[in-house]
């Protein structure tokens, strides 16, 4: 993945009527969002690192315009879904830091009582359908969600995002001639970092232009998004939005980002599928939080004291969210048990009616 | 009672599901226009329509995945598999999505889809069309597996499938579409049978006679035979589902007769008779006179040939040697 030494010039889309309808605490707000996803997930790196979370830890860490930008545009009728690099994407739909630390912490204060883990976040009353572990897998879920909404007859998008790798999934092509086929309204948002686990993005997908364009073997829209730049990824995802909601059409979105951890925090080649300079020049150039903290200064939106002030109240947010997991209690073992069938959870007759689990 | 075929029989039952839900949807290859691959559904897009009867593209993980995602959302898709078989080109959304999302979500979200086919060997069409996949999928917590045999068991059940908010798996036969049997009047009532429910399908005191699905009416001939032949009396239990299992069905038989040989079209190791078979040794150990035999699929994918395939296959001839075995 190659991004120039420095940001050629770009379209303004602060202009925008989507962003020109911002007030100055709602743009605030998607910076707060952003800086509390990151420092969430440096506290959670911190206590991985320290043995205190299991499991796989999938950071979004450079990414988190993608998330905050387009969940930003969701109203009652929108949906998201995505894989299991999910903890923006949780956080930005409203999910609170202390359910979601807690769920890292495998506590039974989790938002899935310690059942999902980092990968497997839920929060149906948000409008977010999680968190999936399998490359591609949620993408015919994502489809589902549009199929319910217009077999509902609701005007609202759903939003599938999946990584780069997943464009190569069998289902991922399934799901895109459904989409198109059925006219429905889904939005796939390809958020490219550049990798799959530990393989660029040239040596593992054959592609004319971008990622996106393969759409048109579908006859489906698309665009091609910057990622670092949240203005461009709301103003670009708000039409793809308003064409499932209004005309019941998909779209492929790709938005371009960077991850600036591994894969996963346990990648041991993090640092030798990329340069330390590919690295450092994202970071120093484009990172998305940066960016926008310094546009809002340059509007005069915020403040640098209210900038620092916000940094330091996600900071802050997050050590509680830390010791609130850490004191809340693990599951019983009894609980293993719940939460497999629906009726037989709801004490149903259907689920008092034969034997569900054989335990002995 | 009426007289249906089991294919006319399960049609009734969707029927009454889509007149009595309308968040029903019906969806699968061929199962509109073409009336179903093998007529199940023939006639309910006419009446149904476009949006209620769902002619979907050969593309399974496609469709089941959009059939669990929109389940999300309040749909409770009913998708066909046209042979279950092909379950293998769903596999993560069967397994990690549809039997996973209620567990992964800390009960969050459920997952109330039936999907359904015939699941079946013996019709000369070769290994990739003869998977008998229901013991497999038992196997997988959060999902539920039925398996009926005869025409009013597969109305009652697809009904009680249908209305169910887990997953079900609901396994059918090609060779059973064209049976007969009576099936009650709709106008008599609601004809729902329970999941978890067996059913004595033939009362006798020297042997049980366990089995599921095609087996069972195996079963019934094979007892038929032994009775007449070797002056044997046979119970023969039909299971009907797999998950949630009847134990107290299967418990109550073998201590009656003490005797018990398992029928079972899936393979013998990991199958539905090795769970029913621990079962009986677990609570009915000193209730046996003998050990608990087996009649299953013989263990080599399904062989095309006409001229063996029955006998690779469970069969009343095999049954009663089985049988003579042990009695």
């Amino acid at each position: 993945m190659s991004f120039p030494a420095a940001p050629s010039h770009r379209l303004d889309f602060a202009s925008s009527p989507i962003n020109q309808a911002l007030t100055a605490e709602q743009k605030v707000e998607l910076l707060r969002t952003m800086i509390r996803i990151r420092r969430f997930e440096q506290a959670s790196l911190k206590y991985y690192n320290a043995g205190r979370i299991g499991g796989f830890l999938h950071l979004y860490i450079g990414q988190e315009s993608v998330a905050v930008g387009t969940i930003s545009l969701c109203g009652e009728n929108d949906h998201n879904i995505t894989a299991y690099r999910c903890h923006g994407h949780a956080l930005a739909s409203g999910m609170n830091m202390n359910e979601c630390m807690a769920e890292l912490f495998g506590k039974y204060t989790g938002s899935a009582k310690g059942k999902g883990g980092s990968m497997h976040f839920f929060a149906p009353d948000k409008n977010f359908w999680g968190g999936h572990g399998i490359v591609g897998g949620q993408t015919p879920l994502g489809l589902g969600l549009a199929y319910g909404l217009k077999y509902k007859g609701l005007q609202g998008a759903a939003l599938c995002y999946m990584g780069d790798g997943a464009v190569n999934q069998g289902a991922f092509h399934e799901s895109l001639n459904l989409a198109a086929l059925f006219e429905l309204p889904v939005v796939y948002i390809i958020e490219n970092n550049g990798y799959s686990m530990g393989t660029s993005q040239k040596r593992s997908s054959a592609y004319r232009g971008c990622l996106a364009q393969r759409a048109e073997a579908y006859d489906m829209e698309w665009d091609l998004i910057d990622g670092s730049d949240i203005y461009e990824v709301r103003a670009k995802t708000h039409i793809a939005m308003e064409r499932a909601r209004k005309e019941s059409r998909p779209t492929v979105l790709e938005i371009t980002t960077y991850r600036y951890y591994g894969h996963s925090v346990a990648d041991a080649n993090a640092k030798k599928y990329r340069s330390p300079e590919e690295i450092e020049n994202y970071k120093n150039n484009y990172d998305p939080i940066n960016t926008f903290r310094n546009r809002l200064l340059q509007e005069g939106v915020i403040t640098q004291e209210q900038a620092d002030a916000i940094n330091k109240e996600a900071a802050d947010e997050a050590a509680a969210a830390v010791e609130f997991a850490d004191a809340s209690p693990a599951p019983s073992i009894e609980s293993i048990m719940d939460d497999v069938y629906w009726e037989v959870d709801n004490k149903t007759i259907a689920g008092q009616t034969g034997r569900h689990f054989f335990n002995d | 009672m009426r007289t249906l075929t089991y294919r006319e029989a399960l049609r009734e039952g969707m029927d009454e599901e889509l007149a009595r839900d309308e968040n029903v949807v019906l969806m699968g290859e061929e199962v509109a226009q073409y009336n179903g691959a093998y007529k199940v559904t023939e006639g309910l897009w006419k009446k149904w329509g476009d949006k209620r009867i769902v002619d979907t593209p050969i593309s399974e993980a496609g469709f089941i995945g959009m059939g669990i995602g929109a389940s999300m959302l309040g749909v409770r898709p009913v998708m066909e598999l046209m042979f279950w078989s092909f379950h293998s080109v769903a596999f993560d959304q069967l397994v990690s999505n549809a039997a996973c999302v209620r567990y992964m979500s800390g009960g969050l979200i459920h997952c109330p889809i039936v999907v359904r086919g015939p699941a079946n060997g013996g019709t000369n069409v070769g290994a990739t069309h003869s998977h008998i996949p229901e013991g497999m999928f038992a196997a997988f917590p959060g999902l539920k597996v039925v398996a009926p045999a005869t025409p009013a068991d597969v109305k009652g059940l697809i009904k009680a499938s249908i209305r169910d908010n887990d997953p079900v798996f609901f396994m059918e036969n090609t060779l059973l579409y064209g049976t007969t049997g009576p099936v009650p009047d709709p106008a008599d009532g609601d004809h729902v049978v329970p999941l978890g429910v067996a059913d004595l399908k033939r009362e006798g005191s020297d042997l049980s006679l366990i089995a599921h699905g095609r087996s069972v009416i195996h079963c019934l001939e094979a007892a038929e035979t032994l009775q007449r032949d070797h002056g044997i009396s046979c119970d023969v239990l039909d299971l009907r589902t797999i998950r949630p299992l009847d134990q107290e069905a299967i418990l109550k038989t073998v201590r009656k007769t003490h005797r018990v040989v398992l029928v079972d079209e899936s393979k013998a190791f990991g199958g539905v008779s090795a769970m029913v078979a621990t079962l009986i040794q677990d609570h009915c150990f000193d209730d046996l006179d003998a050990p608990i035999k087996r009649v299953t699929s013989l263990d080599a994918p399904a062989i095309y040939s006409k001229y063996v395939e029955n006998d690779q296959l469970p069969n009343p001839k095999r049954i009663v040697e089985k049988v003579l075995t042990i009695a």
